[in-house]
């Protein structure tokens, strides 16, 4: 994999979709007012409410637009110039991954550091949040690119799997209820989440109980995984979409 | 001394889509430095022959190597041979001429410095560097088409591909692409040229190839491709005054008369004896010929005769 042309991905991806207003305020609005109708009224702990928030707004933003870049440069005929290029499929995933996760974490980075001024609380394990916000972003980001394999060109139908899967995670995901809390089953299905793990080690970066070490791997894992069958998918379908 | 490998070499290449054979089994050469047409009627096979040999689709069999790499098994390095201008426009419509150039270099491992001095070089040849901070979405037809051959020359190819690069432009542009591709090939670049004029492909070409039905039906010089066609032979008569098309129509050997604008076109197969009939014609009737002149089958009527039934 070369490094140089992984970059160029990322940047074309930055300056084509990310600097787009709707993403910024569907990164930080949409889980704002999304986590206010459901904390309002409620009894929770200062803890739940920022990793809650702070998850939301990096699942969110990673794969806000992840999922549509290829309908959208499928639409355009702008895929087929990337793959006549030197290029591998490899390199461009990854460029799009990189774009989404650098977003994911400027987003995710500002809003923590915003709320904590606003709430008044501090990081107890930066290094430890900072590592799980990176690796939670690219594993968000690969699934985001891994639900964009749907050989289409239309990205309203993209869209629609990728709402789906979005916002039934936000439930099962230790946001709303602590997973603790929940019956057995749904605890089986919130650590099949990625977004759980990412919870947990926020709820850990901010001074919780309970180490972080084995989020850390799960989310690592969840890249793997889901980057891995994204590049599976995406060689399987692009022939149909050139 | 070793001999170079030919530009593109193509060995039994074949494609099917859903059980339909669109490339079946095609094979030639194209030598360093050649202009080459490659005509056919639509479906016939061309952008799927191009696509291929540009690494886009994976054909089903066969080989096709770029300067001697196998576009399958080195598809990095055959690829960074292949310059593309491709029949739709690609660039990114919501980025610059600039930085779709700069983009194209660095997919290219074009290094920096290179890349700008060249970009540079290269815009202001096509007449794009004043706009080169606008997005392309904006830009019309013609400077569309001029930035896709920029971005295909940036990296500096040994080979050029377009596809039907100067269908629907007005004329500043065609003229401008068309010097430039000679230009280009004069500097020891192989073009690979499909187009639907085949008037240009006649005027461009060193050689062309005439794709039917997935397969080749002919390839050669364009005069050697003519001179195939024995039927079609033509004397082309105006005269200063008007003249029913039927005085012509009767005369002894002439088969087929068709008015084009104040032109008579008199399909026959002994021209010479046609020549002398017009001119006698044009005595009796006290006529003044503006112009006489015999047609020996062109590049269209090879293609047609070569496509009949497509």
């Amino acid at each position: 994999m070369r490094l140089h042309r992984v970059l160029a991905v990322a940047k074309k991806d930055v300056r084509i979709y990310y600097a787009k207003g709707p993403v910024v305020i569907s990164g930080l609005l949409l889980p704002a007012f999304f986590f206010l109708a459901f904390t309002m009224g409620r009894e929770m702990s200062g803890t739940q409410l920022v990793a809650g928030l702070v998850g939301m707004t990096l699942w969110f933003t990673s794969t806000s637009i992840s999922p549509v870049i290829a309908p959208w440069e499928t639409r355009d005929g702008t895929l087929e110039r990337l793959v006549s290029a030197p290029i591998t499929v490899v390199e461009i995933l990854f460029g799009d991954v990189l774009a989404s996760a650098v977003v994911g974490v400027a987003i995710t980075g500002f809003a923590t550091v915003a709320l904590s001024f606003a709430l008044g609380f501090s990081i107890a394990h930066p290094v430890t949040f900072g590592t799980g916000l990176v690796l939670a972003a690219i594993g968000f980001s690969a699934l985001g690119v891994l639900l964009a394999a749907v050989p289409t060109d239309q990205t309203a139908n993209v869209m629609m799997l990728a709402t789906l899967v979005k916002f039934s995670v936000i439930f099962v995901s230790g946001i709303f209820v602590p997973v603790e809390n929940l019956p057995s089953w749904g605890r089986v299905v919130a650590y099949a989440s990625p977004l759980t793990y990412f919870v947990k080690v926020t709820k850990f970066g901010l001074g919780a109980d309970g180490g972080a070490g084995r989020w850390l791997v799960g989310l690592l894992c969840f890249f793997l995984v889901a980057f891995g069958l994204a590049v599976v998918v995406h060689r399987r379908t692009l022939p149909r979409r050139l | 001394m070793t001999t170079p490998p030919p530009a593109i070499a193509v060995e039994n290449l074949v494609k099917q889509f859903d059980g339909l054979t669109a490339v079946d089994g095609i094979s030639f050469q194209i030598e360093e430095g050649e202009v080459f047409g490659f005509l056919g009627p639509n479906g016939a096979g061309k952008s799927t022959t191009i696509r291929m040999l540009t690494g886009i689709l994976r054909p089903d069999a066969g080989t096709a190597r770029i300067t001697g790499w196998d576009i399958r098994a080195d598809t990095e390095v055959a690829k960074s041979e292949i310059g593309i201008v491709p029949e739709q426009f690609n660039a990114y419509p919501d980025l610059t001429a600039w930085k779709n150039l700069m983009l194209v270099g660095e997919l290219y491992s074009v290094p920096r410095q290179t890349r700008k001095s060249r970009g540079t070089e290269l815009l202001r040849s096509f007449g794009l560097f004043e706009r080169r901070h606008t997005t392309t979405a904006e830009f019309s037809k013609g400077m569309k088409q001029r930035l896709m051959l920029t971005m295909a020359l940036l990296h500096d190819p040994a080979v050029l591909f377009l596809d039907e690069p100067i269908t629907g432009l007005d004329v500043e542009s065609q003229q401008l692409i068309r010097e430039r591709i000679t230009e280009v090939n004069r500097e020891g670049k192989t073009v690979f040229l499909t187009t639907h004029d085949i008037g240009e492909a006649d005027r461009l070409c060193d050689r062309v190839a005439i794709i039917n039905r997935g397969e080749i039906a002919a390839i050669d010089a364009p005069e050697a491709l003519k001179q195939t066609i024995e039927r079609t032979r033509a004397v082309e008569v105006s005269f200063a005054e008007e003249l029913e098309r039927e005085v012509l129509a009767g005369l002894s050997a002439v088969e087929e008369t068709e008015k084009r604008g104040d032109t008579f076109r008199l399909t026959t197969p002994d021209p010479d004896a046609v020549v002398k009939a017009v001119t006698n014609v044009a005595q009796e009737e006290d006529l003044t010929l503006r112009s006489l002149r015999t047609l020996g089958p062109s590049l269209e009527d090879a293609f047609t005769a070569l496509t009949e039934g497509a």
